[in-house]
């Protein structure tokens, strides 16, 4: 167990949040910590005081998450973890229900899901907090991607073999606009439940997607603080520059 | 007839100033099995050198070692990493009977690569030197790369060296067949705290390794100071000191990899003074520390293809700051996925700032620059254009630009024809 405090004392934050990255060792081999390490700064920026603590499998699970961060790994990474999420589902579950925010990239989303079934056939349970059940594929879905959300066009990159499946009702993240998205198929990409967001979109997805970092921000402070977001001033124009470059290169 | 053709569409590409690998095509589709022949038979054999990060850096020392030992070493210049580039290179030293004319192949391979070469003609020799994230939209995983290395290194019928401190590499001496000989090469322990400047670390698991004890056989880098360091050899055997034109512990740990390679692979003809004086000859490849002479400036030119190298290269060379511009591509090449870029910590580039980012990705960089506090002074997506301004308006200072590599194509050919340098693949020495 590490928690770290990426400020000291600051006399003038505005609260403390707390975000706990899971796995970060196994589950963040495609830039996923960029997510994390772009929370804690803009959380400083708008004048909180961010506090990241690292879960690894094996530790206790930290119960006041303010906001809960996962990332994509190799196979070799999720079967690492498998066992302690197991253990920690009931946890999560629980978070999640109560409205705690939650970022779950590839293998993770996967992992939030009912199942992965293997291109063999044999089906490894997730713990369900999102309806979705993903089939292994032997092709690779690779490529840069635009989608269409509640907090705008979101940019990003995807790289899972992995097809992925809606149960019915459930929402997506948003609706793909170039790339191939859940499984390719039909156009969604990602799921939501609650406050729980699942994508496969690494980027990192939050640094040039500043209004999805800030929305998961907002839900953290006021979980944590139980009063409203009170927003910094933040000079987002390298993000926005970078976003838009990547939207016209690929949807014109 | 396999060679005439080649040889015809060879003379044709270059007229047209093409790429390397095109002539291999036209003589692998005539004759599939014309590798096999044109290397079988090579008196001391074929060597594939392959990893993650220094492969040409380790080549070109290697195949100078073997020179100084006064062997004809057939080797794959351009870089060019294909099969069909490792045929397109022969094209040109190869007789018409179709038998190359040398007494050892060198080749530079990437993993993937080097097993489809070891389907075609098995390595008498292979060195293995690490194993890293790159290019990830093509391999997917690391696990996958190490297993790609272990299966080579099963086809591998005389020799392999292995990287020591790399668990990844180490590890496959389990794989290697009876009767083949395994070989380490690695750091010495005292500098063992140094190694996080030579590999990543947050991607790999704690598991239960234990390295194997080094021998007299196995070849041990002991830096002296910056610059000078010898390569150990068991209590007694010393390779140097010796100095390289190229900076870091990174060169360090290749010509460490190419002197215990060059060693197994000469024995007793190995002769510690010619493996120094090749070794302090060797100029730095292309894009890999070299340094151009800008109107009276020294211009470094960095290759970054992955957080291993770019960690590498700013440890290297972040010790003497000077102006800094990185360009960031991201076609088929470069590796199409960014993410990377949040795996490198920049903190080294804070005290001095970035004069430039550029390439097709120069926002995303800025932006990833931002997120480490690097203040950055300008973002110029156009190569040319940002190259034209890195240069006019830091006339007077040293310069280094960290590139992706088809930015570092396009800027190096404009290096090219601004100061009249040698082409990709030509040396100017
Ligand atoms: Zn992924």
């Amino acid at each position: 167990m590490s928690t770290s405090s990426a400020t000291s004392g600051d006399a003038t934050s505005k609260g403390r949040i707390k975000i706990v990255h899971i796995y970060p060792r196994e589950m963040s081999i495609y830039g996923d910590l960029g997510n994390t390490r772009c929370l804690a700064s803009r959380l400083r920026w708008h004048g909180y005081e961010p506090v990241i603590h690292q879960h690894h499998p094996g530790n206790d699970f930290p119960t006041d998450a303010h906001l809960v961060l996962g990332g994509g790994g190799q196979d070799s990474g999720q079967a690492r973890v498998e066992d302690d999420l197991a253990h920690n589902a009931d946890v999560l579950r629980s978070l999640a229900a109560d409205g705690a925010p939650m970022l779950m990239i590839c293998g993770m989303y996967q992992l939030f899901g009912n199942a992965f079934i293997t291109v063999e056939g044999e089906r490894l349970p997730g713990i369900a907090i999102l309806d979705v059940t993903t089939q292994g594929n032997a092709k690779r879905m690779v490529g840069p991607v635009v989608l269409e959300t509640a907090f705008g066009d979101v940019v990003g990159y995807e790289n899972h073999s992995g097809s992925t499946k809606l149960g019915p009702g459930q929402q997506p993240f948003g609706r793909v606009k170039s790339g191939m998205g859940n499984n390719g198929t039909d156009g969604t990409e990602g799921a939501v439940t609650g406050n729980v967001f699942g994508s496969y979109l690494h980027g990192p997805v939050l640094p040039a997607n500043p209004a999805l970092a800030d929305a998961l921000i907002k839900l953290a402070v006021e979980r944590a603080l139980g009063e409203p977001f009170v927003l910094g001033r933040i000079d987002d124009e390298l993000a926005d520059r970078a976003r838009t470059r990547q939207i016209h290169r690929l949807v014109g | 007839m396999a060679v005439a053709a080649g040889k015809v569409a060879r003379a044709a590409t270059r007229l047209r100033g093409g790429g390397s690998a095109m002539p291999g095509l036209v003589v692998e589709r005539l004759d599939p099995r014309f590798l096999t022949h044109a290397l079988a038979n090579l008196p001391r054999g074929v060597v594939v050198v392959t990893g993650t990060n220094g492969k040409t850096t380790t080549t070109k020392m290697l195949v100078a070692i073997l020179r100084e030992h006064g062997l004809t070493v057939f080797t794959n210049p351009t870089g060019s990493n294909f099969t069909r580039g490792v045929i397109s290179s022969m094209l040109a030293e190869i007789p018409f009977s179709g038998r190359l004319k040398a007494d050892i192949a060198v080749l530079e391979l990437d993993e993937a690569h080097a097993l489809k070469f070891a389907a075609e003609v098995k390595p008498t020799h292979s060195l293995l030197l690490n194993v890293a994230r790159d290019q990830l939209d093509r391999f997917a995983e690391i696990d996958h790369t190490a297993k790609l290395l272990a299966e080579l290194a099963e086809q591998t019928t005389t020799g392999v060296v292995l990287n020591i401190d790399d668990s990844f590499v180490a590890r496959i001496a389990t794989r290697v067949p009876d009767g083949v000989t395994v070989t380490y090469f690695g750091v010495d322990p005292s500098i063992a705290d140094r190694l996080p400047e030579l590999q990543e670390a947050d991607v790999r698991f704690d598991d239960e390794f234990t390295p194997p004890r080094p021998t007299a056989a196995d070849g041990l880098l002991l830096p002296h100071d910056e610059r000078s360091f010898e390569v150990r050899f068991g209590l007694t055997g010393r390779v140097g000191p010796m100095v390289l034109k190229q900076r870091g512990l990174a060169a360090m740990i290749n010509a460490t990899a190419a002197t215990s390679t060059a060693k197994a692979l000469l024995a007793n003809e190995f002769r510690e003074v010619d493996a120094v004086s090749a070794l302090e000859r060797v100029t730095p490849p292309f894009g890999r520390g070299e340094v151009i002479d800008a109107d009276g400036q020294p211009l470094e030119l960095v290759l970054v293809k992955n957080p291993a190298g770019f960690t590498v290269a700013l440890g290297t060379y972040g010790s003497a700051p000077v102006t800094t511009m990185v360009a960031i591509n991201d076609n088929y090449a470069d590796g199409r996925d960014v993410s990377w870029l949040y795996d490198v910590s920049f903190e080294s580039l804070r005290d001095n700032g970035v004069a430039l980012t550029s390439g097709v990705r120069a926002y995303d960089m800025a932006l990833r620059l931002k997120y480490d506090d690097v203040a950055v002074a300008e973002v110029e997506p156009d190569l040319e254009v940002a190259l034209e301004r890195f240069l006019t308006a830091y006339k007077d200072e040293p310069k280094r630009i960290f590139c992706t590599y088809t930015a570092m194509m396009t800027l190096r050919r404009d290096l090219a024809a601004r100061y009249g340098l040698a082409k990709f693949g030509e040396d100017a020495a």
